[in-house]
């Protein structure tokens, strides 16, 4: 119990006719990274306000670290850091204004305040700009600073909504990085994104929404075993073999096929990669490539949307 | 919604303070601002300019002297002071209040203020406040321009009574521009585009000026009968479109300034004759008596101020924080 950071029951929200978030189950526990996945418009960002009592609740039961965002709001959001998809800041601030009205507000005395934005400005690479003002930063700085923000408020949680989204390459890498720092430092992240192989980097277990509901949650092997059949797949090339052949009776292998000039696919129920390897050599053969095909987040999406779509 | 009835916790003014201070800041040192006095400046300055000029001759022969710079019609500009800040007040105020709300949505900082520990009611109350003061230090200001351009070239010290009537004034003028400004931020929380917000703003107070006393009169002369055969039926077309006109706030604030400001003022409706016996024609008011003449039109002021900022505060207590 004390483990979980949010639970959430059978929580709804309708608009209208529409439930854009229909009866949804989730639980977050301290320190890990949870990514929250799904087309835009599947309730992704509903369920981010309702988590933080910024929207109402249309039914079920939201408890974040112990509190419930409808009737304490205030409690919820003194202890949880949210990162708004696209954030903005005042421009005509500087960081470090930005950073002191927000500690205002969170009524720290103002010698920490100084202190603790520091710090977090230096966390994030933002401290030799701190009294530039906004307007002149980038859209990956202005991410920064909102990651800076939830640093300096020592959030227990972190909302993160599409926090990677419009960001080039590098500053991407570079944000990811710091949600992985925040983890470390015990902050439990909740994050909502498309990007879906910068998710699977960083995220301990995902949830997959469709239309308002949780279609799939777990790390992201469960999922493709889930949906793309349990096993463990690897490519192997190899030259002067017939590695399909040479395979055959491994204990674990479950079928090799070719996969174009001197490669096959192998899928088997462990992890074989040893005894392929050995078979292979012994065989006769020049083993030139073998790699585990990590099952990606992106396969398990596609696939799993083609799939939802055949059934609709 | 069962769950909406559950009672939220924690004090709706937690943060107020910060906000307050922070638009507060932002108000006072905005460009926006810097143009809105300048704004005041010169459209103030020309009358009080002439009619301080014109009340020099005439210096010792008035008991109100001061209160003249604020009432009286100079010769060469056929606007008294209190016209123009009629005419201004309005225009300021919207220019503090058209995008309070709606630039917040625009800048995309609303959201990421919002999930502060505040609520609505603090960010809304703050601005509004922050504004209203804005209001208050360029008036004071404005005002002491006057009391001391009147010191300088009239040469005499105001009476107690006639700093007195001046605060007085004072209070007017900010309740009026505070409706302007619950007004404005109406707009803003209603529209998401900040020009859509200052033209309807804007739009408003066209009408109250021009449009409005036509429309007003219209309505009462169409409630004119054949023939008036008694007092009460002249009274009564009298008040109804006294009322009608008392809708826009112009209306009340120049009322309320006029029983301010002309001490000689006994009644802002039709006298009867009843009303006159034993009175002595232009002796003034006692200030007590004034103010009980002005009262209805200052709780107007500040009730339409109330009734809007309210309207404003439903409004955005049910809007989705996405932008």
């Amino acid at each position: 119990m004390s483990d979980n950071v949010i639970e959430v029951h059978g929580l709804t929200k309708v608009y209208g006719a529409a439930h854009a978030v229909n009866a949804i189950d989730l639980t977050i526990r301290r320190g890990e990274i949870f990514g929250l996945l799904g087309p835009n418009g599947a309730g992704k960002t509903t369920t981010i306000l309702m988590l933080l009592g910024l929207t109402e609740t249309s039914g079920g039961t939201v408890d974040v670290l112990g509190f419930d965002p409808v009737r304490q709001p205030l409690e919820v959001k003194r202890r949880v850091g949210y990162l708004p998809d696209a954030v903005g800041f005042y421009d005509h601030l500087t960081a470090r204004e930005n950073l002191i009205y927000t500690a205002r507000l969170l009524d720290i005395p103002r010698r920490e305040a100084d202190q603790r934005i520091m710090e977090a400005l230096r966390s994030v690479d933002l401290a030799d700009v701190a009294d530039k003002r906004v307007s002149t930063f980038s859209r990956g700085m202005r991410q920064r600073l909102g990651i800076a923000e939830i640093v300096m408020k020592r959030a227990e949680v972190a909302i993160l909504d599409e926090p990677t989204s419009g960001l080039d390459p590098h500053a991407t890498f570079e944000l990811l990085e710091m949600i992985r720092r925040l983890k470390k430092s015990g902050v439990a992240v909740l994050l909502s994104s498309h990007l879906l192989d910068r998710v699977q980097s960083v995220c301990d277990r995902v949830a997959l929404f469709n239309k308002g509901r949780i279609a799939l949650m777990g790390t992201v092997v469960e999922l493709a075993n889930q949906v793309l059949g349990a096993g463990h797949p690897l490519l192997v090339e190899a030259t002067g073999i017939d590695v399909a052949e040479a395979l055959s009776g491994t204990p674990g292998v479950q079928q090799v096929v070719p996969a174009g000039e001197g490669a096959w696919r192998v899928t088997a129920d462990r992890d074989v990669r040893a005894e392929v390897a050995r078979r292979i050599v012994t065989a006769g053969g020049a083993l030139t490539r073998l790699a585990d095909l990590q099952p990606s987040l992106e396969e398990v999406y596609t696939r799993y949307f083609q799939e939802a779509r055949h059934a609709a | 919604m069962p769950r909406s009835a559950a009672r939220r916790e924690g004090s709706p003014f937690t943060g107020i303070g910060p906000v307050y201070l922070k638009e507060l800041a932002d108000n006072l040192s905005s460009i926006r601002m810097l143009v809105l006095t300048l704004f005041i400046i010169v459209f103030g300055a020309f009358p009080v300019a002439s009619s301080l000029q014109q009340l020099r001759t005439v210096v010792g022969s008035d008991a109100f002297l001061f209160l003249r710079i604020f009432t009286i019609e100079p010769e060469q500009v056929p606007i008294p002071f209190v016209q123009a800040l009629n005419f201004i007040i309005p225009l300021m105020a919207i220019g503090l209040g058209f995008d309070l709300v709606n630039s917040e949505f625009n800048r995309r900082t609303l959201s990421r203020v919002l999930s502060q520990p505040l609520y609505r009611d603090a960010l809304l109350l703050g601005k509004f406040l922050a504004g209203i003061t804005t209001l208050a230090v360029a008036m004071v200001a404005l005002w002491l321009i006057v009391f001391g351009a009147g010191l300088l070239l009239l040469g005499l010290p105001p009476r107690g009574v006639e700093v007195a009537r001046g605060i007085g004034f004072l209070v007017v003028a900010v309740a009026y521009g505070g409706v302007w400004l619950a007004i404005a931020m109406f707009f803003s929380v209603i529209f998401r585009s900040t020009a859509t917000s200052a033209l309807c703003s804007l739009g408003l107070w066209l009408f109250f000026f021009i449009l409005w006393p036509m429309i007003a009169q219209a309505i009462t002369m169409a409630f004119v009968p054949a023939e008036i055969t008694s007092l009460d039926q002249f009274m009564g077309l009298q008040q109804l479109g006294l009322a009608l006109q008392r809708v826009s706030p112009g209306t009340l604030f120049s009322e309320a300034v006029l029983g301010l400001l002309n001490p000689e003022t006994r009644t802002l409706g039709p006298m009867l004759p009843s009303q006159m016996r034993g009175a002595i024609m232009g002796a003034p008011l006692p200030l007590d008596q004034s103010l009980l003449l002005i009262w209805p039109q200052v709780t107007g002021l500040i009730a339409g101020m109330i009734v809007v900022f309210t309207a404003s505060y439903v409004i955005f207590q049910r809007e989705e924080v996405r932008a």
